[in-house]
């Protein structure tokens, strides 16, 4: 694909790219430029899924799957088409493979609600072992700490490095034979690691693990091709990826989808219904009981369309600059401590700091005041500012929109922090 | 600057040389958190009678919430119960005002440099950092009196 927007030899343009974002333009506190650097919470949307978003209500509102009207087979078209467009997006085998969810934590409470009640080899039960790692978000912990009370089963996780990465070398005695599912995130929301999912895919494999993905801060940064992973399930949300908040993805195999059991009964996702018991239409319908999130599936379809056009190795491309630029410009604030990778490798455009004794909360309100948006606290990770013996992070993470100038406004603003609480 | 009306001189003089910091003996001892933000109090209150001889505190948290626990023991300790409740609920009212209440000279006489604290309130974000120890106070208080009022029953 061609875009005005890629600029030659696969860079792209990002100042270009600003102008698709209409919020990026408005100021903030008497005339200060925005610096929205919290884009590892949510992303800013394009123009395109705006104009996506408003023309669904405005000429093709109706509910999916169920009218013989014209409107409701346009709404159907979209919705659908929408996956289609996700399907690509991942180089899913299927479309069939892709479910529509609120968003990756409902994607992966699904899959564990699945494994709960599924039938034998797939079911968890009392001897059963999940993996988990250290670096999940509470997304990735919580429904299996729910499955593990519900079961019985034993919950284990990877421990992390000094330096922020998983600690595999325990590979063999964490995933078991015992194991039935290993669930980890593709790149970490507060390290900003990215973890490599072959050796623990391969690991999962030889002792007959599910495995599951979570690549909420993968898929909107870097390519993702599920078939490559090797996983069994993939999980992200749409509002990290350019589009509306309130639609998720899950992949699962088809396969799987197949074999396992629905998780949320309603309309939508039935063939028949007695009073004495209902029959399921086959995935992806099966897990999509009620009325879906109709715009926020069409949304989700047009930012695919818009990242696609850029293109997601430009946009890794650009991210891997302006990490590698915000790296070595942190290193020069004195007592600015990187939590997770120090340098540019094997990482994500997240980095989280502490700055010496001022508590984050302080540092993102004196950033605030000067126009620069950071997310403060524990991301929603608590168990990593445990195992760093910190309270908190401030967390600066950049998009395909960043530029280098956004790095500067934000060291910049960490001297204006520094001088006010020095 | 709009800053300044948050981080009052005042409150940065607290934050840097808190009073009464550190656990000492208590009556009663509670631990809050701040769930969104991950700011921490443990804080022990100590009676004498009615009235309030210690409250020691060990935390952390952010200047606003440090502070804000500073302020607490300089406001409180050596009030009778009946004041010192008088204070948090004044405090609580000036706090959920969202910025619309201009403390007035009354509010200033209960509240002392607490008052400085009602630029806080402009920011929902940060309200609840100024509320963590008042409201570890409230309960620890309620703990300490509660557990007193069996012992003398018992006794």
């Amino acid at each position: 694909m061609t875009s005005a927007r890629r600029a030659p030899a696969g860079q792209l343009d990002a100042e270009a790219i600003r102008k698709d974002f209409p919020i990026l333009d408005r100021t903030i506190h008497d005339d200060t430029r925005l610096v929205y650097l919290d884009n590892a919470a949510t992303s800013q949307k394009p123009r395109q899924v705006l104009d996506a978003l408003s023309g669904y209500y405005e000429r093709s509102n109706a509910n999916v799957h169920r009218g013989v009207h014209v409107l409701a087979e346009e709404a159907t078209a979209l919705y659908e088409g929408a996956r289609d467009k996700v399907a690509e997006f991942v180089n899913a085998p299927s479309r069939d493979e892709v479910v529509f969810t609120k968003n990756a934590s409902e994607s992966l409470n699904l899959v564990a609600n699945m494994l709960g009640w599924a039938e034998e080899p797939y079911r968890v039960e009392r001897d059963s072992e999940i993996v988990i790692t250290e670096m999940e978000h509470h997304s990735n912990i919580v429904p299996w700490q729910l499955l593990a009370e519900r079961t019985g089963a034993k919950l284990k996780w990877f421990g992390l490095t000094d330096d922020g990465r998983l600690d595999l070398s325990r590979i063999d005695e964490i995933i078991t034979e015992k194991t039935k599912v290993v669930s980890f995130v593709q790149v970490s929301n507060i390290l900003g690691t990215a973890n490599p999912v072959e050796p623990i895919v391969r690991r999962a494999q030889d002792v007959g693990a599910l495995v599951v993905v979570d690549a909420s801060q993968a898929a909107p940064h870097m390519p993702l091709d599920v078939q490559a992973l090797q996983a069994d399930f993939v999980a992200f949300t749409g509002h990290k990826m350019c589009g509306p908040t309130g639609i998720g993805v899950l992949w699962g195999r088809k396969g799987l989808l197949d074999d396992l059991p629905p998780f949320l009964g309603g309309g939508e996702m039935i063939e028949t219904v007695s009073m004495h018991s209902s029959t399921y239409a086959p995935a992806p319908h099966k897990f999509e009981a009620g009325t879906p999130p109709i715009a926020q599936a069409v949304g989700l379809g047009a930012a695919v369309d818009y990242l696609s056009a850029i293109g997601m190795d430009a946009i890794a491309a650009h991210e891997h600059a302006i990490t590698e630029y915000a790296v070595r410009r942190l290193a020069e604030v004195p007592d600015l401590r990187i939590i997770g990778p120090t340098t540019a490798e094997e990482r994500g455009a997240t980095i989280s700091f502490t700055l010496g004794d001022i508590h984050p909360h302080d540092v993102g309100q004196v950033l605030d005041e000067q126009g620069i948006a950071v997310r403060v606290g524990h991301h929603c990770a608590r168990p990593v500012c445990l195992r760093y013996g910190i309270p908190a992070t401030t967390r600066a993470s950049f998009y395909l929109y960043s530029s280098m100038a956004d790095v500067d406004a934000l060291v910049d603003g960490l001297e204006h922090v520094r001088n006010f609480f020095g | 600057m709009k800053l300044d009306s948050m981080y009052q001189e005042v409150i940065l003089d607290h934050y840097k040389n808190p009073h009464g910091r550190g656990l000492r003996e208590g009556d009663a001892e509670v631990h809050h958190v701040n769930p969104t933000c991950g700011d921490e109090i443990t804080l022990r209150v100590r009676y004498e009678g009615h009235t309030v001889a210690d409250v020691s505190y060990e935390g952390q948290g952010c200047s606003i919430s440090q502070a804000s626990a500073s302020v607490l023991n300089e406001l409180l300790v050596g009030k009778p119960l009946e004041r010192a409740e008088q204070i948090q609920g004044t405090f609580l009212e000036l706090m959920q005002s969202r910025g619309q209440l201009e403390p007035d000279d009354a509010m200033e006489d209960v509240l002392e440099d607490a008052v400085a604290f009602a630029g806080v309130s402009k920011y929902p974000a940060r309200v609840k950092c100024a509320l963590l120890s008042w409201m570890a106070w409230k309960d620890a208080t309620a703990q300490a009196l509660g557990e007193g009022a069996a012992k003398e029953k018992t006794g």
